[in-house]
């Protein structure tokens, strides 16, 4: 099996990431009963014997003596980092996996990404080349964070660009926290947008979580909690583990994954799939069952499913599933969706429509413009980058109510 | 004469198996089948310094779970098994990037997978050639199998080649299928000397219809691709074989049925098929078997009465009697008292292979996943190359009617 490397960037990133082990590590001691050392473990874990004279790593199926994080943890500040040391977590990261400082980014994207990005580039680059030496086959690079923010975000898309730059052949797939309306971060929209720019440029793969969504599913159980009906674990604090382009199931026991475009509220089995899916244009569908299902009767309920939902004409088909044998630690089933569609658009929108309402003031601006090797221009660039990825999915749900005719074939001459 | 297999992919290796299952279990040496079990052992297997069986097989995979799990339901059989070196995977797999398999993997490893190719074929007293076992789906066994044929083609020129492909299902197992189809299948056209195409649906109703298998699971589906590749490859007494059980497979195969370049797409039918536990109960008589098979042959046209002589069903270019050719074994398959069966080159495939190219050119006109390949090393005038092929080959196939 092949290994991945966590990255978490940023007080959220650090806050999410560390839910996200305490997590894995419950998953793994709930299904692993012999405590040995196995493949599934050791996609994100190394397991170290401080005996040993050589460094101590050991191999696939040797008892598990001590577990470590394949992670780098990456902050401008020392709070969060500090507390992820003190708590139950502390064996699980060595000080050769952290990287902080102690004044922060100061919620400013440019000090994030241009000064602290060039004064920690080396230090970064060695971390994470350390991380993926360890690895026998690194697949992907996980990246979490927030947008919001400057280090998350500033700092944040400077990793993923060094990523990018070091490790080319190697997936990049990127958790990100959106700010909700109601955040106090006043210039978040600024640092949103420039960070957008870099996402579409270098990530593999985004995986976008909005703050607001995640609070109302949080009310929504409550209420359902209050309500008599059994509550359930949200659980949003997870990363998924698939093979290269593609989902695998059984063996992989443990695939969690982080809420995505919130609205999917798909991890228990008692809801059926809101209508909101309904309205998107979808580009592709894919859906990891986490449960005992028979391949089959699975696969008679998504085909239920499927002529629902409305894909782009070129891809009729896009839909593939998983299964995986062994549910999440508190449930009997899960069904996870994860959705490439336009359901993302109005989000990008109004996230365009704050950036504008600052920018069109020049509110707060100078704060960035003083950052050594930041222009107005990045400002500009990331604002039409936004503005030309939002008129890509308006195209997309233009097309949907249309039938689209087969493409004219090519004509052999008899 | 001996038949080198290469398992390619996660279907290959698993299709591949059976094959070798069904074969073994076919080989029960009693009484009049002494022959034909020498035959086939030979044709398929060759005798390890310890007395045992081993496959004349190369496993090859871009990550490991599958042919260890081959390999060692081989070996538990207890009656068989793969060599121990005759095998190569990788960690990461292809992605289901055709250009990752080809442009990347295949270059990558081709020594090393030519070498344990060349060791089979040393083992070998005479070749009858190769039979390249993949799916077109994916990324191993369509990418890196089309470059692994392409070097078999390169070092072994004089070498028959049938690659056998299975194609999947047209719902969709894997979102860029029609792509790694499209390329898999207009490369293989020029390096193949014969492909031998068996489709997941059509499969998938033999088990739920005839086998009532329920629920119907890739192991099934398999276990009817081995038995199906068993009818048409073991030894049978051929018009060329003047008695003896025939020593070129391949060629004869080759030579009787893939009689045009333009035309190398086999499909295959078997009579009867059945649940096991029914197989006891029946009986059979050559007459009804031969004429279920004309009907399954002709299903798909308007034609009326008459044997397989009749001249009605070929083309016009071919006389009815070179057309059509009988292999014999006097001995009973793979636990069926009678069974036949046919192996054509017809129209059958045409209307998959339409479906095929339609659907991998309507993502190919809006450039859906072209990104993954390019940056593999493909370019747009790759894809146009392979659709012009497969666009020709339609056009052959659709004008078969005079």
């Amino acid at each position: 099996m092949t290994q991945s490397v966590v990255v978490q960037v940023g007080q959220c990133g650090n806050q999410v990431g560390c839910r996200f082990w305490d997590l894995a590590l419950r998953e793994h001691a709930h299904v692993n009963k012999r405590g040995l050392y196995d493949e599934a473990l050791g996609s994100f874990f190394r397991n170290v014997d401080t005996r040993k004279s050589d460094g101590g790593t050991c191999c696939v199926g040797d008892r598990i003596h001590h577990l470590k994080a394949r992670a780098v943890l990456v902050d401008m500040e020392e709070g969060v980092v500090n507390q992820i040391l003190q708590g139950p977590l502390r064996e699980v990261f060595d000080s050769t996996q952290l990287l902080t400082d102690v004044s922060g980014s100061g919620n400013n994207w440019a000090a994030g990404y241009m000064t602290y990005g060039s004064a920690y580039r080396e230090s970064i680059v060695d971390k994470l080349r350390k991380a993926s030496e360890h690895c026998d086959c690194l697949q992907c690079f996980f990246l979490i964070h927030s947008m919001g923010g400057g280090t998350g975000s500033g700092l944040g898309t400077r990793v993923l660009s060094l990523l990018e730059e070091e490790f080319p052949d190697v997936c990049r797939i990127v958790t990100s926290m959106y700010p909700s309306l109601d955040d106090d971060v006043i210039t978040s929209p600024y640092n949103s947008v420039l960070a957008m720019r870099e996402l579409t440029e270098h990530a593999d793969c985004v995986l976008p979580v909005e703050n607001q969504s995640l609070m109302d599913i949080v009310n929504k159980i409550n209420v359902m909690s209050h309500g008599g009906k059994p509550g359930s674990v949200v659980r949003s604090d997870s990363t998924i583990t698939s093979g290269r382009g593609g989902l695998s199931g059984a063996e992989k026991p443990f695939d969690a994954m982080n809420n995505i475009v919130a609205n999917l509220l798909l991890n228990i089995t008692r809801y059926e799939v809101k209508n909101v899916l309904q309205h998107p244009t979808y580009a592709i569908f894919a859906v990891v069952s986490v449960e005992t299902f028979q391949a089959e009767s699975f696969g008679l309920s998504s085909f239920r499913l499927r002529p629902t939902l409305p894909f782009v004409s070129w891809n009729q088909e896009a839909w593939k599933t998983g299964l995986c044998s062994v549910p999440p630690v508190g449930h009997a089933h899960s069904l996870l969706a994860l959705a490439n569609n336009t359901c993302v658009k109005p989000t990008f929108m109004e996230l365009r429509e704050r950036f504008t309402k600052l920018y069109k003031k020049k509110a707060h601006l100078h704060h960035y413009l003083h950052v050594d090797g930041m222009e107005q221009s990045v400002f500009d660039e990331a604002f039409s980058s936004l503005s030309s990825l939002i008129e890509e999915y308006h195209h997309l749900d233009a097309t949907k109510a249309r039938l689209i005719p087969d493409a004219p074939r090519l004509c052999i001459a008899t | 004469m001996s038949v080198v297999t290469v398992q390619l992919g996660q279907c290959g290796n698993q299709v591949g198996q059976e094959l070798f299952d069904t074969i073994w279990t076919d080989n029960v040496p009693e009484g009049q089948r002494k022959t034909y079990c020498t035959s086939s052992r030979d044709r398929f297997f060759r005798r390890t310094a310890h007395g045992g069986l081993q496959a004349r097989a190369v496993l090859i995979d871009m990550e490991p779970k599958v042919i260890n799990q081959s390999m060692t339901k081989a070996a538990k059989s207890g009656r068989w098994k793969y060599g121990e070196t005759s095998h190569f995977s990788q960690k990461q797999g292809s992605g289901n990037n055709w250009a990752n398999g080809y442009h990347v993997l295949g270059p990558r490893h081709r020594d090393v997978v030519e070498e344990l190719v060349r060791r089979e074929v040393e083992s070998c007293d005479v070749l009858a050639g190769f039979m390249p076992m993949m799916s077109v789906a994916g990324g191993t066994g369509s990418g890196v199998g089309t470059f692994v044929t392409q070097c078999l083609r390169d070092i072994y020129p004089g070498s028959f080649i049938l690659n056998h492909l299975t194609w999947p299902y047209g719902t969709g197992e894997v979102i860029v299928q029609n792509y790694n189809s499209v390329l898999t299948l207009a490369h293989l056209y020029q390096l193949s000397d014969a492909i031998l195409v068996h489709e997941n649906d059509v499969v998938h109703k033999i088990c739920s219809q005839l086998l009532n298998i329920k629920p119907i699971s890739f192991s099934d589906i398999n276990g009817v691709i081995a038995h199906q590749l068993g009818g048409v490859l073991q030894p049978a007494l051929t018009p060329d074989s003047h008695g003896a059980y025939g020593g070129n497979p391949l060629g004869e195969l080759v030579s009787a049925l893939a009689c045009h370049p333009e035309y190398k797409l086999l499909s295959v039918c078997t009579v009867p098929q059945m649940p096991t536990s029914s197989i006891a109960f029946s009986t059979f008589s050559w007459p009804a078997l031969l004429k279920h098979l004309r009907q399954m042959l002709i299903s798909n046209s308007k034609m009326e009465e008459g044997g397989f002589a009749d001249p009605s069903i070929y083309t016009s270019w071919l006389p009815s009697e070179e057309a059509f050719s009988l292999w014999k074994s006097p001995v009973p398959f793979n636990k069926y008292e009678k069974s036949a069966t046919l192996v054509t080159n017809s129209q059958a495939l045409l209307r998959p292979l339409d479906d095929m190219v339609r659907k991998a050119w309507n993502m190919f006109a809006s450039r859906a996943y072209m990104h993954q390949y390019i940056k593999f090393g493909m370019s747009e005038e790759d894809f146009l190359d392979s659709f012009t092929s497969l666009e020709q080959v339609i056009s052959s196939y659709s004008q078969l009617h005079s």
